[in-house]
């Protein structure tokens, strides 16, 4: 099971030998600290994000892999008693700072969620909810086309194009998540934050979804949280590894995989722990 | 002997037959073999012999007995006037009533007319409708006489069967008598009764307001009543006779919706956006002060509510519009505004508490979707919590509005008694359940059109209330289960 | 750790602001809290102003305005043919208004032969002094010829007067309250005579035409009847039948009929319970109008829903591994039931007793219809008597004109409310000592 593993892990990685050549920093954490109230739930996370690369954040549960996430784009904020400490950059911008607004910061920072969370409206509206409520859009035209190109993006414009009005929660997991995927991208954002886009799907949705993924990292940063080891390494060019509120490591992929630097994420990569 | 002295001497042989069975368990138990059930289940066993098939023969023999009796006494008043009246015979069953009440020796040989026995009646507090005859007084005698002797007859035929039920328990009483497994049984029987009283007091309110009606339609066409514009019900004095007046429910059916509606504008828009504000912005701290504080408005009564409108809310408006008119007032003391008014703020706690479980169970999901697309809290709230909670808030507002049809104390007080119908909101206009209250308040004699009307209203007001509390429980046990 | 030199990889540059009407959506989104807070301030305002007035009416009901006067048992003015020993009834019928009168006479230090002085006086103490002073004669005869210092209540117009409750700027034409008496009265309180004391009556008398002699005492005492009746029927019945579909009932149509009819009769007006106690148990069953066993029997069938709704919530929160454990020692279910279930969701089965109850004491329209309603002046021996309910002897009196039963009526809420809150508080302090966490 674990020379599968490792090997099917190899051959991912091999595959997806990319050199980030002109790579740039996105958003940056430094020494970003979590509270939930008294608990402690992230220490000292020092961290890269590069533009246009995916990266994947991996860890046994708790570890705060998904805290790191949330406080990314702020969504920590809707949790009572959670405080961030330290700084999270965006573009160089402190994102914690007074001067950023949470709702502006949220729109360049999009989110796709654990579990598919289509709004009970039409698919049309599902997508139409960011530009509308942001005002990216002059006229029914425009917001037509944004719809149908995020939808296109999302790879899901095919199976609905002849369905616009019908309910989004109708779709299939995998056909809602990739709306998720429509409905953040719909609003442009620069970064989009996905919290286990795939744990809710079936196989075959999962790899519509990670194509997906390698698609857009073309013209988004992204940074995933991903239970599965598989996962990171087919989709991700960066993984940081997270345990017990730390961050353990963060490198390449085909390194953390192959050659990491620290015995833990040898052993949680090989499937000692987790 | 009066139904409950034998129901007591029946209680007294049981709990004999508990005490004797209990003591013979413990006589048998030698402690060779293992009783199957302790002493007291014996004893239990025992006295349920004895009170359960007397009681049972108590019931059945009062209302046999209580059958037979109206029919003698239908057959005795067709005989008399060679017609079938209900009312005739109700009357002569209120008459025997009243003469039971008087002193002896009226109380079995009272004077043979109407006009010399209604002062003694009136003496005892009895009203009688006026136009009880005398022929009906024998009648009412005779059937008194009957009654005491069906009376006897049932309470010594229950003791016996008491004594032989106890007498046979006790007797049964053995070691490996499962005793308990009987008494649990009776047990369970007694739970799954009671659970059934719902269904009968539902039965209950159907059937008796259902047989007034038919009465009451039996005198007034069901036509003139659903459809009538004027209620004017003319309670006839005595002599008056003829006019009986018109019985139409159009006008107390609008004031009715009216005075719901406007209610429901207070009602609605506070309850929905206090429960807003408590569930998704309020911090724990205003919560902990300010739920309590809403849920008191729950708790006054109603009656306290429509004496504030009275006394308070009505004189003021009325005088605030005489000052914004420079002279007379516009808006009337008792007025659809105020009581309108005063009833919305009574629903506020049922919106706002109602619309809270609805809107915190959209889940958290749906919130975090919409904020992590940088929505702010009253656009995620506006555009994805209310329009996902709608289902739910239109439920709730149904059940309010059901409240709000229903609702008496406070239309009493402040809506006024005329059945006006009048599109102004500061005139006064009357209702259902005033007009129930008023027909059946008072001396009243119950078999006229007056008095019946008031239950032709009520099952109105049931059925309507009824369909709307039915909808309004499925949609929003729907509404539930979308989510669970 | 991580590679720190990655550090020195250029920044993205931000791109071009987005202009996504920040400043409006913030206005609306305050706007939008400012609604909740109009609303919940709405509600506030409202209940604050509703008790403001109510106790600002009603305070001054507890306090009474009495005059305490030396009265002589005059025999020449109540016996003046003294025929007492052959006729007791003289003392029954003899005029006591003037025993009354005459020692306001003598302590005010009025001319007793000056007719419009003395018509002056009519008024001036409540008419309760003549049967007051009866039965203390009647109770002790002894009392003839003695002088006795008894308190005797002020009429409902000098009260109010003493109170400050009547517009003196009035022209002295169109007031109840004449000069002279103000007057007078103030003479008596300088000498401590007049005095506002507690007013007991309020909570001992019963309905009376005169408002200085009017209370809520045959009202509460009905209301205690039909509250006890309630507590029964409701609780017992409520209890067994929550039982019953909460740990026996199998599932099927007839448990699904029980629970819609359960849910229905919830919201069933309370009216509607009123026209079924008025045909079942008044005109089907025979049961005698205006008593407190019909009213209590119709707010028992009004409260049972309430109850079994929170019955089965009690018992529901009961967890299995309890009723396991019972089994386990070879309980029967229906000893499981009732010695371990039971007891544990007693606490909670209480706080929605209380709670129906408190609902059931302020429910006022079904009793109007069973005739309790009636005038009712004395105290009601047993659940058969005519009775009246506290809320509906407010409801009488707020069909009263004069000023002084506003006054009764809003001091007979402030009553009423204080019960419920008592009940209500009883109710939060059982959940919060014997709330359970699993």
């Amino acid at each position: 099971m674990n020379v599968m593993n490792e090997q099917k892990i190899e051959e991912a990685v091999k595959a997806r030998m990319t050199a980030g050549t002109n790579e740039v920093i996105k958003m940056r954490g430094d020494k970003v600290t979590v509270h939930y109230g008294e608990k402690q739930a992230l220490f000292d996370v020092d961290i890269l994000i590069r533009e246009n690369q995916v990266t994947a954040l991996i860890g046994p549960s708790g570890c705060g892999k998904s805290t790191f996430l949330r406080s990314l784009n702020r969504m920590n904020d809707t949790i009572a008693g959670c405080r961030v400490g330290g700084k999270i950059t965006l573009d160089n911008e402190d994102i914690y700072d007074r001067a950023i607004d949470v709702v502006e910061l949220r729109a360049r920072v999009g989110m796709v969620f654990q579990k598919p969370n289509p709004f009970p409206k039409s698919i049309y509206e599902n997508v139409a909810y960011g530009p509308r409520i942001h005002g990216l859009t002059r006229s029914k035209a425009d917001l037509d086309e944004v719809v149908e190109k995020s939808l296109q993006k999302a790879a899901l414009w095919n199976e609905v194009k002849d369905r616009l009005h019908d309910a989004g929660t109708g779709l299939s997991g995998g056909q809602q998540q990739r709306l998720c995927i429509a409905r953040a991208i719909a609003v442009s954002p620069e970064v989009i934050l996905m919290d286990e886009p795939c744990s809710a799907l079936d196989p075959i949705a999962t790899a519509r979804v990670e194509e997906l993924i390698d698609e857009l990292k073309q013209n988004y940063t992204i940074v995933i949280v991903t239970h599965s080891m598989q996962q990171a390494a087919r989709v991700s060019q960066r993984t940081a590894m997270f345990h017990l509120g730390y961050l353990v490591e963060e490198g390449p992929t085909e390194k953390m995989f192959t050659n990491p630097d620290e015995k833990r994420t040898q052993d949680y990569i090989t499937g000692r722990f987790g | 002997m009066s139904g409950l002295t034998a129901f007591l001497f029946v209680l007294v042989v049981g709990l004999i037959a508990f005490f004797a069975g209990a003591a013979r368990a413990r006589a048998l138990d030698d402690g060779k073999i293992k009783a199957h059930s302790r002493p007291q289940y014996h004893g239990a066993w025992a006295m349920l012999l004895a009170v359960l098939p007397a009681l049972g023969f108590l019931i059945v023999w009062s209302f046999g007995s209580g059958a037979y009796l109206n029919k003698q006494i239908d057959e005795r008043v067709i005989a008399q006037t060679s017609e079938k009246s209900a009312v005739s015979d109700t009357l002569v069953r209120s008459l025997a009533d009243g003469i039971k009440r008087l002193d002896a020796p009226a109380n079995t040989n009272p004077p043979a007319t109407m006009s010399e026995l209604m002062p003694l009646l009136a003496g005892k507090g009895v009203t009688l409708a006026p136009d009880t005859q005398d022929y009906m007084i024998p009648i009412a005698l005779d059937a008194n006489s009957m009654a005491s002797r069906f009376g006897w007859l049932g309470g010594l035929g229950a003791l016996a069967l008491a004594v032989l039920g106890a007498l046979y328990g006790i007797r049964q009483v053995a070691v490996r008598e499962r005793a308990r497994h009987k008494v649990e049984r009776v047990m369970l029987g007694t739970l799954f009764s009671a659970s059934t009283i719902a269904i009968l007091t539902t039965v209950g309110i159907v059937l008796s307001m259902l047989f007034q009606t038919i009465a009451f339609f039996s005198e007034v066409s069901p036509w003139s009543f659903f459809f009538g514009t004027v209620w004017d019900p003319r309670f006839a004095a005595a002599g008056s006779g003829g006019s009986q007046g018109q019985f139409g429910l159009i006008p107390l059916l609008a004031g009715t919706l009216y005075i719901a509606l406007v209610a429901l504008l207070v009602a609605v828009p506070v309850g929905l956006m206090s429960a807003v504000y408590m569930a998704e912005y309020a911090s724990r701290n205003v919560r902990s002060i300010v739920k309590p504080a809403l849920e008191l408005l729950a708790g006054i009564p109603t009656i306290v509510y429509g004496i504030f409108a009275l006394v308070t809310l009505g004189p003021w408006l009325r005088d605030i519009s005489a000052v914004l008119a420079g002279g007379s007032p516009f808006i009337q003391a008792q007025s659809i505004l105020t009581a309108g008014l005063v009833m919305g703020v009574m629903l506020i706690p049922v919106v706002s508490s109602l619309s809270d479980d609805i809107i915190t169970a959209v889940p958290q999901a749906m919130r975090d979707g919409s904020l992590g697309l940088g929505a702010t809290r009253s656009e995620t709230i506006r555009r994805v919590i209310l329009p996902a909670a709608l289902p739910g808030i239109v439920g709730a507002i149904l059940l309010t509005a059901s409240r709000a049809i229903g609702e008496t104390m406070i239309v009493v007080l402040a809506a006024g008694v005329a059945a006006n119908l009048t599109a102004n909101p500061f005139e006064a206009m009357t209702t259902i359940t005033v007009k129930i209250v008023n027909q059946l308040t008072g001396d009243l004699e119950f078999n006229s059109p007056q008095t019946l009307v008031a239950f032709a209203l009520g099952i109105t007001l049931f059925f309507v209330t009824l369909v709307m509390n039915i909808a309004a429980l499925a949609i929003v046990r729907k509404y539930r289960e979308q989510y669970e | 750790m991580t590679d720190i030199t990655a550090s020195s990889l250029p920044v993205a540059a931000p791109p071009a602001r987005r202009d996504i009407g920040l400043k409006k959506r913030y206005a609306a989104e305050a706007r939008f809290r400012m609604y909740g807070i109009a609303a919940i301030t709405f509600g506030l305002v409202f209940l604050a102003i509703m008790l403001g007035t109510i106790i600002s009416k009603g305070h001054t009901a507890f306090w009474q305005t009495t005059v305490t006067l030396p009265v002589t048992f005059d025999p020449t003015l109540i016996d003046p043919q003294n025929k007492r020993e052959s006729d007791p009834s003289v003392l029954i019928k003899a005029n006591y208004d003037k025993l009354a009168q005459q020692a306001l006479i003598s302590k005010l230090g009025i001319d007793a032969k000056s007719k419009p002085e003395v018509a002056k006086l009519k008024g001036f103490l409540s008419d309760s002094a003549r049967i007051q002073l009866r039965d203390m004669l009647v109770a002790n005869p002894a009392l003839m010829g003695q002088t006795v210092t008894v308190p005797i209540l002020a009429s409902a117009n000098i009260d109010s007067a003493f109170k400050g409750q009547v517009d003196l700027t009035v022209p002295e034409a169109r007031r109840k309250v004449k000069d002279q008496q103000i007057t007078w009265m103030n003479q008596l309180a300088a000498e401590g005579t007049l005095a506002e004391k507690f007013n007991t009556g309020l909570f001992t008398y019963g309905a009376s035409s005169r408002p200085e002699t009017s209370g809520v005492g045959v009202a509460i005492v009905g209301s205690l009847y039909m509250m006890a009746i309630v507590l029964v029927l409701a609780l017992l019945v409520g209890v067994a039948a929550s039982i019953y579909l909460e740990e026996f009932a199998a599932k099927n149509r007839l448990t699904d009929l029980i629970e819609v009819n359960i849910n229905n009769l919830a919201a069933v007006p309370s009216i509607v319970f009123g026209l079924l106690g008025l045909a079942v148990f008044i005109n089907f069953l025979g049961m005698p109008r205006s008593a407190a066993i019909v009213g209590g029997i119709t707010l028992s069938l009004m409260t049972l829903p309430t109850i079994i709704i929170a019955t089965r919530a009690a018992l529901a929160a009961v967890p299995p591994s309890i009723r396991q454990a019972a089994l386990g020692l070879g309980a029967s279910k229906m000893q499981m039931v009732f010695h371990h279930v039971l007891p544990l969701a007693m606490p909670g089965i209480l706080t929605g007793t209380i709670i129906g109850l408190a609902r059931a004491l302020g429910e006022t329209a079904p009793l109007l219809l069973i005739g309790m309603v009636a005038f009712v002046a004395n105290y009601p021996a047993t659940p058969f008597d005519p009775a009246t309910a506290l809320p509906v002897q407010i409801y009488m009196w707020a069909n009263e004109a004069e000023r002084a039963f506003v006054e009764r009526m809003s001091g007979a809420i402030i009553i009423l409310l204080v019960f419920l809150m008592a009940m209500n508080l009883t109710a939060i302090v059982l959940r919060r000592k014997f709330e359970r966490r699993w």
